[in-house]
């Protein structure tokens, strides 16, 4: 069974590349894309029960937390019904989006500014090195080059430094760790190619 | 036409050193990173506590999957070295797809260390939905769930710093790495062990993973020195005047 399954795996992943490169693969690849996209709308279903009986199983061995476990089922089958019922464009569905999902995660967003500032405070108290120096006094230039101040910008800071380190020091760098990680990808794509990583399982 | 001749020739040179690597064994250059993260899959099967994998919320249909796959290799060998101990692991994933293959994965390893019957299908869990999502998920695990340890390999925004502020308070070592340049920025600011760029990758290697992994670290950086090069020919030849 796990070889069926890595051989079709493999098949698989070649057509769709071959269909990149040849016009002669490009219908095989658009329906094996299109039974993809179907697996992964699955895929969202599967995910959802998972996530049910992952908080089912808490509140059964009444575990620390389990309220909030008991919270998110009952809210998560009530907007599953009522989305079924009453469509996702109704008025009462928008505003479980716009009064519940959109503040929660501005809210979050409030919170990471805080955790973000804290975690730069104790940057040098965790890691006291050449690195840690440099990636704060870059953070507090650029915060100093992108403030908007009564006066106008920081001369110097907002004018010069500023841009000289977005657009020449941090770009170069930037595109060198995004070079550095399409390799990755690269070769971890290959050793799925070849079989040698079989994330579908097997052994 | 290029583009097809990258892939051929870093699909051929995979093989070769594979073979290569067969015959000798691998020597890695120490990543700090990397050599606490050996340890702590040590110590999480000695002293009883639970490692925590995030592989993050990239799919598998998107530019974010080479992350992906590399977070479930990494995840395939820590299950196969941890399913003996008192506190299983747990992965935990953004993506519906991805929850669905750690679940593959993890039971893969248990079959694997030949303890296939202690596999628990709850320990892959898909925590949320998209970035915010995902970690006000995952938070819980690391408070709840008796975990020394949260490894995070994947897709990560900057919504990591609420991971390893939880970690923080709760004194669980976070090792982390991202695709994502605010992920790593996040990371590197906020944990005492961060994987920059492409070390994301060499992780599978670094925990033993096999001859092939080791392979593909040679090959990625005899394609660096090969990008390199072709960048300085470039900037020369624009010098001189011949493009």
């Amino acid at each position: 069974m796990r070889v069926i399954t890595a051989i079709i795996a493999i098949a698989v992943g070649i057509i769709i590349l071959a269909g990149y490169f040849s016009p002669a693969f490009v219908d095989l690849q658009t329906l094996l894309l299109n039974w993809a996209l179907i697996l992964v709308g699955m895929a969202a279903l599967v995910g959802v029960f998972n996530l049910i009986m992952v908080h089912a199983d808490k509140i059964s061995r009444r575990e620390k937390g389990s309220i909030y476990s008991a919270f998110l089922i009952i809210f998560l089958v009530a907007t599953l019904l009522f989305g079924m019922i009453l469509g996702p464009g109704h008025s009462a569905m928008r505003l479980v989006l716009d009064g519940i999902i959109v503040p929660v995660e501005a809210a979050l967003m409030g919170v990471l500014t805080v955790s973000l500032l804290y975690a730069a405070i104790r940057l040098l108290r965790r890691r006291a090195d050449v690195m840690s120096i440099v990636f704060l006094v870059t953070a507090a230039l650029i915060i100093f080059g992108s403030a908007t101040l009564p006066f106008g910008d920081v001369p110097f800071i907002g004018t010069l430094i500023r841009p000289w380190i977005t657009q020449v020091l941090a770009l170069g760098g930037a595109r060198g760790i995004l070079i550095g990680v399409a390799l990755g990808s690269l070769t971890t794509g290959l050793r799925v190619l070849f079989g040698a990583d079989r994330p579908y399982g097997g052994q | 036409m290029i583009e097809f001749g990258i892939l051929l020739s870093s699909a051929f040179l995979l093989l070769a050193v594979t073979f290569w690597k067969r015959k000798s064994p691998a020597r890695l250059r120490e990543i700090p990173a990397l050599t606490n993260l050996y340890r702590a899959i040590g110590l999480s099967v000695e002293d009883g506590t639970r490692l925590h994998i995030l592989l993050g919320y990239g799919g598998l249909l998107n530019a974010r999957a080479g992350s992906a796959l590399a977070g479930l290799a990494a995840l395939r060998h820590i299950a196969e070295r941890t399913s003996v101990s008192d506190q299983p692991p747990v992965a935990s994933a953004g993506d519906p797809s991805l929850g669905l293959l750690a679940q593959d994965t993890l039971q893969a390893g248990y079959q694997a260390a030949g303890v296939g019957e202690l596999y628990v299908p709850t320990s892959g869990r898909v925590t949320g939905f998209g970035p915010f999502g995902f970690a006000a998920g995952a938070m819980p695990i690391i408070q709840n769930e008796n975990v020394s340890a949260n490894l995070m390999l994947g897709h990560f925004g900057p919504e990591a710093a609420l991971i390893t502020d939880i970690s923080d308070r709760e004194n669980v070592l976070v090792i982390g790495a991202s695709d994502d340049l605010a992920g790593q920025a996040v990371l590197f600011a906020s944990t005492q062990d961060v994987l920059i760029g492409e070390e994301l990758f060499a992780t599978s290697a670094y925990i033993g993973a096999g001859t092939t992994h080791a392979a593909s670290l040679t090959v990625q950086d005899i394609l660096r020195w090969l990008v390199i090069l072709a960048l300085l020919g470039g900037a020369a030849a624009k010098f001189v005047g011949v493009i």
